[in-house]
């Protein structure tokens, strides 16, 4: 084998080595970190991943939300108006959430069939306007005049 | 009335660009060089044309002309003048305009800053951008036109979403366009060279000009709206590698690997396939971030109003611009073919290397933002976690940090790798103790941390020790400075992301926390009245040992048009640490209120770091070394013109 | 020379697979909010009518394909919306219905006189208690319902051309079958 052949061929394996680590890596890096997207529906039907977490999405429910007193512990139902989730959230809400609105949650189920929510993400369509900010922006016209 | 001048000048730059994508070409391919000659004015007409149209979009926001819908949309009688001008782009067929803007003024510098290129080449990329011109003011005509009327006019417009009244907001969208933009005449210039069939070094370099700066401009527009989600979301993250981030991302990856490519390759005759589809892949990841957040086929925290119509076109786009590169880079990838033979042991392997890292990377990157789609596809949702991206990335980069310091010490041509490394040793053992008194006086960080502590160390030392010992060119100090950039930005991530403090807390007026040896006293809540909005405003004094240090302000406010409230943080700013307060809600009717507090060490090192790397970019531009080559080449084609009379 | 083939086509296989991905992925929003309701029945509701005086239930309507379209007076994006429902209503010959949403009389009327009255007849639901039965998210809304009372579809937004060629349309031919 010639010199530049045999670095050529070096070369060639250190290459081949790094790729086969890096898809390893990537593999395994990926499948811990898919999270599912589960309905309400599909979770009364127990379709969903145990003791891992997953998103959970739909509506939140009216008049659900339940604050305590005395600590940053709230619980809500989200609804897909066929099935409720009830989940309990320990720390501050997103700005956009409110009842009745879209909102997912990152998480996991628990025993209890309570839905423990790391993370809350609100989310919200800009073509759309509930009544409630209609009914701000008439009142801002008034103030107005 | 201005309304529809706006729109006809849209279609006058839709002629020009048509005229600018064809007539060129065609004298091109005739060699005519009355048709070539027409790229210029062609192309100042079109920037002039499209100029028009934006300035006449800015004035009907200024105006408050609601019979415009989009004015309408995103306008409101109290939103204050300056916010006015910039909600012009604040939403998709604004943006879109700027971005058409924008083109047209590179293509009017390209067609002004020539200098060092003939007429054959220029005409190509002339029609190249032309075409590329056409492609997206037809999408922005026949799918998202800005200047659509409604009737009767509303008396008043819904509002300019709030998160984007704001500074960062305000320069963040150009910027980035600015750069994407700017990648577009690498790719111009590369679809050119195939086309010619031939690539030379005066062409790369020029080429590599325009990336450079293209590359800067991104840089600067990650890191602000980098910096506009930390102090404006009020979640006190920096990244958050969501789909719409990813798409600015992506573009600036593959730029990376581009611009230290053609390091080599203007050099010598290597690599120059690999030159052209970087550039290629550069801009089509630009032009597909642009479909990801305007498609809907994503979701995210902050993308546009989904529309598959327009998704069907960007697609459309996509397909032509990448897709025809693609195969022209197919059908001529053996008229590129190195002529020059690389040594193993030398820079140019590690620039190969460096540029392999970056797609690999670019491609982690993009299949994780793709994957959810992969799954829709066999009917599973799903999405991707941060922590993907954040542990792809770090190993990633490591043999990136690595592999640095050893490119700037190993020679171009022929070296020997281990001499190289044996030289490295002193700032290998330097950084090392560096990173163990690191170690030793932070609390609290991981091994992820320390190894990320340990390559800014190994890149700094390194590239400063290189710096002292070696002649000081242009390009080499634009080299070093963004080397530092990459230091200091590997420092200040590490820091943050490793050793920051976050505290979500109920407080009750006068109640006090102690955190990281700061104490914090919540001084209550108290309505106050702005320009064109209200704010629920809380005073949270901050002291250290007894000493006050600040107030911080940090606001919850109501716009008379949104229905949800707006968490504005308040920050103070420092060299070694940000403190960082936010309102949530209220709790109770005693006046509690949740509140979150950050310490976050160190996180304006990492900006800081950005900014190095864009001016080191900048500083590249003015290489001495490219000037004389240039200056020379321009010598000779005067003397070829003149031999020719 | 094969390897040099590879190296020019690998990135045009790579980039066209890409492509394809993205066009089948093309408008599905993942995450959208499931409708369990389409294929259920509508609701049981009693409401007034805005200017009929009369009071209809959901029996009303059984024996017919309608359109039954949620707005309010409030709602910018039912502006927006209302030519095309005016051009709509007055093309076909199903009942368009209308639910105003949360709204009261003297602006829905302002806003009916201003702009036109589309509708066969306007169902008033001030409180929003049937639209929460009917997981109304906001409006407008479009809910399309066959002569046995089944919601048959919907759609979230505001209704275009394009919709009521391709989607509505054809549906309605299809229930009227």
């Amino acid at each position: 084998m010639t010199p530049t052949r045999k670095r050529r061929l070096i070369f060639i394996t250190l290459i081949t080595v790094g790729i086969a680590i890096a898809t390893a890596i990537f593999l395994t890096a990926f499948k811990e970190n898919i999270m599912f997207f589960k309905s309400p529906t599909e979770i009364s039907k127990g379709d969903f991943p145990q003791e891992r977490n997953f998103r959970i999405g739909g509506m939140v429910k009216d008049h659900s939300l339940q604050r305590s007193d005395d600590s940053l512990e709230v619980t809500f139902m989200i609804t897909d108006f066929a099935h409720d989730v009830k989940v309990s959230y320990e720390g501050i809400l997103p700005d956009l959430f409110r009842e009745g609105q879209g909102v997912v949650a990152i998480g996991q189920m628990t025993l209890s069939g309570i839905f423990k929510a790391e993370e809350v993400l609100a989310k919200h369509d800009e073509n759309y306007m509930p009544p409630e900010a209609a009914a701000a922006l008439e009142a801002a016209k008034e103030q107005k005049n | 009335m201005l309304a529809a001048i706006g729109q006809f000048n849209l279609i006058i730059a839709l002629m020009l660009s048509l005229l600018l994508a064809i007539i060129p070409m065609v004298g091109y391919a005739r060699n005519n060089t009355a048709l070539m000659h027409t790229g210029r004015p062609l192309a100042y007409a079109l920037f002039l044309a499209v100029l028009s149209s934006f300035l006449i979009l800015i004035t009907l926001f200024i105006q408050q002309d609601f019979s415009v819908t989009y004015v309408w949309q995103h306008s409101s009688l109290e939103l204050p003048l300056r916010y006015r001008i910039t909600a012009t782009w604040g939403a998709h067929e604004g943006s879109i305009l700027m971005w058409i803007t924008i083109q047209a003024l590179w293509i009017a510098a390209v067609a002004r800053f020539s200098g060092a290129l003939n007429l054959n080449q220029l005409s190509r990329v002339l029609s190249i951008l032309g075409l590329i011109s056409v492609g997206f003011i037809a999408f922005i005509l026949f799918t998202s036109n800005p200047f659509e009327r409604t009737f009767p006019a509303p008396l008043d417009g819904r509002d300019l979403n709030p998160l984007l009244q704001d500074f960062g907001m305000i320069v963040h969208p150009p910027l980035l366009y600015f750069g994407y933009v700017g990648l577009s005449v690498a790719f111009a210039l590369s679809v050119a060279a195939l086309i010619g069939g031939k690539i030379d070094e005066h062409w790369i370099r020029w080429s590599k000009k325009w990336t450079n700066m293209a590359w800067a401009f991104l840089t600067m527009g990650i890191i602000l709206g980098s910096w506009w989600a930390y102090y404006e979301l009020g979640w006190g993250g920096w990244w958050f590698w969501d789909p719409v981030e990813n798409a600015s991302f992506l573009p600036w990856l593959a730029g990376t690997a581009l611009i230290h490519v053609q390091a080599v390759s203007e050099r010598k005759n290597a690599f120059r396939g690999w030159t052209v589809l970087l550039a290629i892949t550069a801009f089509s990841l630009s032009v597909l971030g642009t479909f990801l957040v305007r498609s809907g086929s994503i979701t995210s925290v902050h993308s546009f109003a989904a529309d598959p119509t327009r998704g069907l076109f960007i697609l459309g786009l996509l397909a032509l611009f990448a897709g025809g590169a693609l195969i022209l880079f197919a059908l001529r990838a053996d008229k590129l073919r190195s002529t020059e033979a690389v040594n193993f042991n030398s820079k140019e392997t590690l620039l190969l290397a460096n540029s392999l890292i970056f797609i690999v990377a670019t491609f982690t990157v993009l299949l994780g933002t793709i994957f959810p789609m992969i799954f829709e596809a066999i009917g599973q949702k799903i999405s991707v976690g941060a922590p993907y991206f954040g542990l792809m990335f770090f190993l990633i980069m490591i043999p990136m940090a690595l592999l640095l310091p050893l490119a700037g010490q190993v020679h171009w041509q022929k070296d020997v790798f281990t001499v190289a490394c044996r030289s490295l040793w002193p700032y290998a053992s330097l950084s090392i103790i560096m990173t163990a008194l690191v170690w030793w006086s932070v609390d609290h960080i991981n091994v992820r941390g320390i190894v990320c502590i340990l390559g800014a160390f190994w890149v700094f030392t390194a590239t400063t020790g290189h710096f002292l010992k070696n002649k000081k060119t242009a390009g080499f100090i634009g080299m070093t400075i963004a080397h530092w950039g990459v230091a200091f930005f590997l420092f200040g991530m590490a820091m943050v992301e490793h050793t920051d403090t976050e505290k979500d807390v109920l407080l009750k007026p006068g109640q006090n926390i102690h955190l990281n040896g700061y104490d914090f006293e919540f001084k209550g809540v108290q309505w106050v009245n702005k320009e064109n909005y209200r704010a629920q405003q809380g005073q949270v004094l901050v002291s250290k040992n007894n000493q006050v240090i600040t107030t911080l302000k940090p606001q919850k406010r109501h716009y008379p048009k949104q229905q949800n409230p707006m968490t504005e943080a308040s920050i103070y700013p420092g060299f070694t640490k940000d403190i960082y307060v936010s309102l949530g809600e209220q709790i109770n009717n005693q006046g509690a209120w949740a509140v979150r507090i950050y310490i976050k060490p160190f996180i304006r090192w990492m900006w800081f770091g950005g900014i190095l790397m864009l001016l080191g970019a900048v500083v590249g531009l003015f290489s001495a070394r490219i000037k004389r080559l240039e200056q020379r080449q321009i010598n000779q084609m005067m003397k070829e013109e003149l031999n020719l009379l | 020379m094969n390897k040099k083939i590879i190296f020019a086509l690998l990135p045009l296989v790579i980039f066209a697979a890409l492509l394809l991905l993205l066009y089948i992925n093309m408008g599905k929003h993942s995450e959208q909010l499931p409708s369990p309701l389409i294929g259920k029945p509508i609701p049981v509701f009693q409401l007034p009518t805005l200017y009929s005086q009369r009071t209809l239930s959901n029996e009303d309507f059984k024996g017919q394909v309608w359109l039954l379209n949620v707005f309010g007076s409030w709602c910018p994006s039912c502006r927006i919306e209302h030519p095309v429902l005016t051009q709509f209503a007055q093309s076909t010959d199903i009942p368009v219905i209308g639910l105003n949403w949360k709204d009261e009389f003297d602006d829905a009327n302002r806003w009916l006189k201003q702009f036109g009255n589309p509708y066969d007849e306007i169902l008033v639901d001030l409180d929003g208690d049937v639209a929460i039965d009917m997981g109304v998210y906001g409006a407008p809304e479009n809910f399309i319902i066959d002569a046995d009372g089944i919601i048959r579809y919907k759609l979230v937004g505001v209704l275009t051309t394009e919709i009521i060629k391709t989607e509505i349309i054809p549906l309605i031919e299809k229930l009227r079958l």
